[in-house]
C-alpha cells in the first residue's frame, strides 16, 4: 500500500477503498516505526495531517479535488507553512511560526493535499548530506550508514523511505536532484521562475526553485502541474500558459536527439556512475534516440561562479536574521550590535557562516566586479553554452553526482571537497533550465545511481515523456 | 572675521521625498500618516522571510513625473538595487533602492536669488524604500513602529552648484515648488515627507579643489538648513585657519544650540555591498509611456515665470515669489484676467497678502477677484496706496466687494487738488510752528503738515498732489 503510485492511491480513495483519514494514519504509523532511525522529519503534524484528511475525504466525497486530494505529502522546513514552525534546520528559525501559506503549499493544500509534516535538511539549504541540520541527522533509506544527500535529505528520505508519498524540495545548486538520486527516487528542478518562491526561505533568490520528490516520473509530473504557475507575489514568477506535464507520458523517444556532455564523463567521476549513465544512453538509443557528444566549454567555471553568485545573494538574504525582531536571540548583549553578533554567531552554522563570510567579501566594494560582475558574466556565457548545446539536442542526459552517497561523516571535514560534487547540478541552476533527476541503477552497497534529464527552459514535459520511457524500459 | 571672505562654501543636496501613493512600495499596505504604531505593516514590509517585494508600478510614474519636471533624462532601461546594512529600523537588513541605473539622470533647477538666476545641476533621482522609525521610551527601551517601511521615496541628488545658505533654500523652495506641481508629493517637511541631507565642504575662492566635506542629516525645516549651512560653513573655515583638518563625518544639527555635532566619522562607514535585488525585475519605461507621463505634468513654474515677466512685466524675483506655489499661482492667475495692473496686483499679493498668511495659515483669505479690483482702483486712481493695503486687511476673511466698500466708506481718493489745498492751508494756519522750524532749517517738520491732511481726510488725499502742494509751498517760502 505505501508503495503505491498517486494515481493508484488516488483512484482507491475515489473507488472507496480507504479513506485519506486511514491513508493518513497509515503514514503516521510509517513515520512513528521509521523516522527515528531515518530522521527525515522535523516536525510531524499529526493533528494537522487528520484534520486535513478529514477534509479530503469530504471533497472526495462530493466528487471534486484533485489526484492529489487526500494525498499525504511533507513539505521542506524552509517552505513557509502558515502556523507551523519553519526552521530551515537553523537554530536561528527555531521558534519560527509564519503567519502565511507559501504559494506552492496553498496551491496543494486547495486541493486536498494532506502535510504530514515538515522535513529535515541542511541548514538554510547550504549543504549536500543534510548533516548541516542544526537538528538532527538523516540517514539514507537505502543504506543507513551514508548520507541521504543534501540539502533536501530530509525531503528525498523520507519518500525513499515511504514515510510519504511525496515531498516539495527546493534546488538552489542541485539540492532536489542530488539527494533523489542518493536516495533513488525522482526529484526535479523546475525551470527558474515556473515555480513562484512566495514562502520560500531564500538561500540564493536568482537560482531557487521548488521542486516535487516522488517516488515514480508520472507522481511528480502529477504535483508539478499543481505547484507551477504565475503568481503575482513574485516578481521572477514567469507568467505564460503552462503545458500538462503529464500530457506526453506514454509516447516513445523515437528520433529525440540525447546529448551527452563529454566534460562530464572526465575525470572524478567514479566508474560505476560513469558505466550506469553509459548504460541509460544506450538503453534509449535501443529505444530509437540518437546520441550526440556535445561540449560545454566554459563548464569549469560554473561551480565557481555558482559559488560566488548564491554566497553573494545568500551574505544579504540572511542579513535579516539578526536577533532583534524573531528567532534566535542571544542572552548575552549589552548593545544592539553585541545582539546583533553574538545572535548570528550563536544562531548560525559553519558553514552558513561559512557562506555569509564568502558571500560579504564577493560584493564589498573593490572586490564586486572581480567576483560577483565576473560571475554574472559567466552565468550569461554558461547560458550560451546550453542554448548552443540545445539546438543540436533535445535533452542532455548526464550524471547527478560524480559518486553515490557519502558515508556519514565522510566529507564534512572538506567543505571543499563537499563543493566539488556539485559539478554536475549547479551549471543547470546558473542556466535556469529544468532538470529531472531518476534513478538509473545501483553501485556498491546497494546505493542507487542517479542521473539527470536536462532540457531548455519549460521542457519538462518532454523531461518527463523521455524519464517515463527509461523508468518503463 | 576677514578671512572668511576668502572662503567660499560648496554644497550638494540630498533631498528624500516621500511619495504621495496610497500603497508601499513593494506591498499593498496603506502609506498614510499618523497611524497607530505597527497597523499598516504586513509580512512583505516587515520583511519576514519567505516574502518577496513586488515593485508598485506608480512609484516609478511619479518618481518619472518628477525626472520629467527636474528637467532629467529618464532610464528607459533601469532596476532596484539592494543596499546592506544593519539596523533595527531596516527588518531585511538592506534597504532596496537603485545604485548604477536610476530612473532619472543629468537634470536641473534654475533658481531666483536676490543675486540674480542660476542654475542647479541635479546629478540623479532614485527609487527606494523608506525604513521605519524607532521609539525609545523610557519604560520599554528601544521599540520599533514599522508603519514606514516600504513607504516610497524619491532621493534627489544635486551637483556641488550650491554656493550660499540662500542659494541651498533657493533651490529647495523651488524643488519642492515643482515637485508639488506634478502633484507626486506633498513634501511637508513638518512630517518628514520632505527631508534634506547637506553635503558641505568649504574651499579658498578661485580653487578649483574641492575641499573636504561633510554631511548633515535629516533636517527639515528651511530655517534650520540655513542655520545649519552658515554654522558649518563658519565653523570648517575657523578650522582650517587655525590649521586643523576637516574630517570627512556625518555631523548632526542640534536645533536648539544652533550648532552641529560629529557623529560618525568615515572610517565608520558602511560599505553598502550594493547588488541587483535577484527578487525584482528590471525597470522597463517605454519611451511612449514616458511621453503619456509628460502629458500629465500642469505648466511647471519656470514656463509661468516666464509668462509672468513678459506678458504682466513682473521682476524675475517677484514672478519667482508667486510661481514658488502652485496655489497661488494659480490665484494669481484668476486674479490677473480682472486687472491691467499686474505689477500693483504683484505687490499686494506679494507685499500685503503674504505679510498676513503664515506657515499654518497659508490660505488667501480675500477672493482673487477681489484683490484684482483693489489693484485696478488703485491703477485707476480710485483710491490711494495705502488705502488699498488696508482695504485687504480689512476684507480679509470677508465676502465683501472692495468697490462697495468704498462707496459706502467715503474712502475714495481725493484727486481735486483745490480741496487738498484748503485742507492743506487750513493745517499750516492752525501750526505756525512748523513753518517757523522749516525757514529755522528743520525742513522734516514740513512733513507733518502732510501728516496732518492725511488724517483729516481720513488717508483720501492723492500723496503725489500732496506732495506737489507741499512742494508748491514751500518753494513759496523762500
Amino acid at each position: 500500500m505505501i508503495k503505491k503510485s498517486i494515481r493508484e492511491l488516488s483512484q482507491g480513495l475515489r473507488g472507496k477503498e480507504f479513506t485519506s483519514v486511514e491513508l493518513t494514519k497509515l503514514y503516521l504509523d510509517e513515520i512513528k516505526k521509521k523516522d527515528e532511525e531515518i530522521g527525515a522529519f522535523l516536525s510531524i503534524t499529526e493533528e494537522k495531517a487528520l484534520g486535513m484528511a478529514k477534509k479530503a475525504d469530504a471533497i472526495i466525497a462530493e466528487g471534486g479535488g484533485s489526484p492529489l486530494t487526500g494525498i499525504p505529502m511533507a513539505v521542506k522546513d524552509n517552505i513557509c507553512t502558515k502556523g507551523v514552525k519553519t526552521t530551515c534546520a537553523s537554530k536561528m528559525l527555531y521558534n519560527f511560526v509564519p503567519p502565511y501559506e507559501a504559494h506552492v503549499t496553498g496551491k496543494l493544500f486547495d486541493e486536498g493535499a494532506v502535510m504530514l509534516g515538515k522535513l529535515n535538511m541542511d541548514e538554510f539549504a547550504m549543504g549536500s548530506t543534510c548533516e548541516n541540520s542544526a537538528f538532527r541527522k538523516t540517514k539514507n533509506p537505502r543504506n543507513t550508514a551514508h548520507v541521504p544527500g543534501g540539502s533536501s535529505g530530509g525531503s528525498a528520505a523520507a519518500v525513499a523511505a515511504d514515510e510519504c508519498v511525496y515531498s516539495l524540495g527546493s534546488d538552489t545548486g542541485g539540492s532536489i536532484r542530488q539527494p533523489a538520486s542518493f536516495c533513488g527516487v525522482v526529484g526535479m528542478k523546475p525551470t527558474y521562475g515556473s515555480v513562484s518562491r512566495f514562502g520560500l526561505v531564500a538561500f540564493a533568490s536568482s537560482l531557487d526553485q521548488i521542486g516535487p520528490l516522488t517516488k515514480s516520473v508520472e507522481d511528480n509530473a502529477i504535483v508539478l502541474n499543481t505547484i507551477t504557475g504565475h503568481d503575482e507575489r513574485d516578481t521572477t514568477s514567469v507568467k505564460r500558459t503552462y503545458d500538462d506535464f503529464t500530457s506526453e507520458i506514454g509516447k516513445s523517444v523515437k528520433g529525440m536527439k540525447i546529448g551527452i556532455i563529454k566534460e562530464f564523463f572526465g575525470e572524478g567521476i567514479s566508474d560505476e556512475v560513469k558505466e550506469a549513465v553509459m548504460n541509460a544512453a544506450k538503453t534509449y538509443e535501443s529505444m530509437g534516440a540518437e546520441l550526440v557528444e556535445l561540449s560545454i566549454p566554459r563548464l569549469d567555471y560554473a561551480l565557481p561562479a555558482y559559488y560566488v553568485i548564491s554566497s553573494a545573494e545568500a551574505s544579504s538574504n540572511l542579513a535579516r536574521f539578526d536577533g532583534a525582531r524573531y528567532g534566535y536571540r542571544s542572552e548575552k548583549y549589552d548593545d544592539i550590535t553585541e545582539l546583533y553578533k553574538n545572535s548570528r554567531s550563536e544562531g548560525f552554522g559553519a558553514e552558513v557562516k561559512r557562506r555569509i563570510m564568502l558571500g560579504t567579501f564577493a560584493l564589498s566594494s573593490g572586490y564586486y566586479d572581480a567576483y560577483y560582475k565576473k560571475a554574472l558574466q559567466v552565468r550569461t556565457l554558461i547560458i550560451n553554452d546550453f542554448n548552443r548545446a540545445f539546438e543540436s539536442c533535445d535533452f542532455i542526459l548526464s550524471p547527478v553526482s560524480p559518486t553515490t552517497a557519502y558515508k556519514l561523516g565522510e566529507k564534512t571535514g572538506d567543505p571543499l571537497e563537499m563543493y566539488l560534487g556539485d559539478i554536475y547540478t549547479v551549471p543547470v541552476n546558473i542556466a535556469g533550465v529544468p532538470s529531472l533527476s531518476m534513478p538509473c541503477g545501483t553501485g556498491k552497497n546497494n546505493l542507487p545511481i542517479g542521473m539527470q534529464l536536462i532540457g531548455p527552459l519549460f521542457s519538462e514535459k518532454m523531461l518527463y515523456r523521455a524519464g517515463y520511457c527509461f523508468e518503463q524500459a | 572675521m576677514n578671512m572668511i571672505k576668502d572662503y567660499e562654501m560648496v554644497i550638494g543636496l540630498e533631498v528624500h521625498v516621500e511619495l504621495k501613493t496610497k500603497t508601499k512600495i513593494f506591498c499593498s499596505c496603506p502609506t498614510t500618516f499618523g497611524a497607530e504604531p505597527n497597523t499598516h505593516v504586513c509580512p512583505v514590509c516587515l520583511g519576514l522571510p519567505g516574502t518577496l517585494p513586488v515593485l508598485n508600478r506608480q512609484v516609478v510614474d511619479y518618481a518619472i513625473k518628477a525626472g520629467l519636471a527636474t528637467n532629467c533624462s529618464i532610464t528607459e532601461f533601469s532596476k532596484s538595487d539592494r543596499k546592506n546594512y544593519f539596523y533595527p529600523d531596516l527588518p531585511k537588513a538592506y534597504q532596496i533602492s537603485q545604485y548604477d541605473l536610476p530612473l532619472c539622470q543629468h537634470g536641473h533647477l534654475d533658481i531666483e536669488t536676490e543675486k540674480g538666476s542660476k542654475r542647479i545641476g541635479i546629478t540623479r533621482i532614485h527609487i527606494e524604500e523608506d525604513a521605519g522609525k524607532l521609539v525609545h521610551d523610557d519604560e520599554y527601551g528601544t521599540m520599533l513602529d514599522a508603519n514606514r517601511c516600504g513607504v516610497p521615496l524619491i532621493e534627489i541628488v544635486s551637483e556641488p552648484d550650491i554656493r550660499s545658505a540662500e542659494e541651498a533654500v533657493a533651490y529647495l523652495k523651488k524643488l519642492r515648488a515643482v515637485i508639488l506641481y506634478t502633484g507626486v508629493s506633498d513634501c511637508k517637511m513638518q512630517e518628514g515627507s520632505m527631508r534634506a541631507d547637506v553635503n558641505l565642504s568649504v574651499r579658498k575662492k578661485g580653487t578649483e579643489k574641492f575641499g573636504t566635506r561633510t554631511e548633515m542629516k535629516n533636517l527639515n525645516s528651511f530655517t534650520f538648513i540655513a542655520k545649519a549651512i552658515e554654522y558649518e560653513y563658519k565653523r570648517q573655515v575657523e578650522a582650517i585657519e587655525s590649521g586643523e583638518e576637516i574630517v570627512q563625518e556625518t555631523r548632526r544639527f542640534d536645533q536648539a544650540s544652533g550648532k552641529t555635532f560629529s557623529m560618525r566619522k568615515k572610517e565608520d562607514a558602511n560599505d553598502y555591498r550594493y547588488f541587483p535585488d535577484p527578487d525584482l525585475a528590471p525597470i522597463i519605461s517605454p519611451y511612449q509611456h514616458i511621453l503619456e507621463l509628460k502629458a500629465q505634468i500642469p505648466e511647471l513654474p519656470d514656463a509661468r515665470k516666464a509668462k509672468y515677466m513678459e506678458k504682466y512685466g513682473l521682476t524675475a524675483y517677484d514672478a519667482e515669489m508667486i510661481v514658488e506655489d502652485m496655489d497661488i499661482s494659480d490665484y494669481f492667475e484668476r486674479a490677473v484676467k480682472n486687472t491691467s495692473y499686474s505689477k500693483i496686483l504683484a505687490n499686494l499679493l506679494i507685499g500685503d497678502c503674504f505679510s498676513i498668511t503664515t506657515a499654518e495659515e497659508p490660505e488667501i483669505k480675500i477672493s482673487p477677484e477681489a484683490l484684482a479690483k483693489i489693484a485696478e482702483m488703485t491703477g485707476a486712481g480710485d483710491i490711494n496706496s495705502s488705502t488699498g493695503k488696508k482695504l485687504i486687511k480689512t476684507l480679509w476673511g470677508k465676502d465683501i466687494d472692495p468697490a462697495l466698500y468704498v462707496t459706502e466708506n467715503n474712502l475714495g481718493q481725493i484727486n481735486d487738488k483745490t480741496l487738498l489745498k484748503s485742507y492743506f492751508d487750513k493745517a499750516v494756519e492752525s501750526n505756525p510752528k512748523v513753518v517757523s522750524d522749516y525757514k529755522a532749517g528743520k525742513k522734516a517738520a514740513i512733513k507733518s503738515i502732510q501728516g496732518m491732511v492725511m488724517r483729516e481726510t481720513g488717508g483720501r488725499a492723492n500723496p503725489q498732489l500732496l506732495n506737489e502742494i507741499t512742494e508748491e509751498f514751500t518753494a513759496s517760502l523762500i
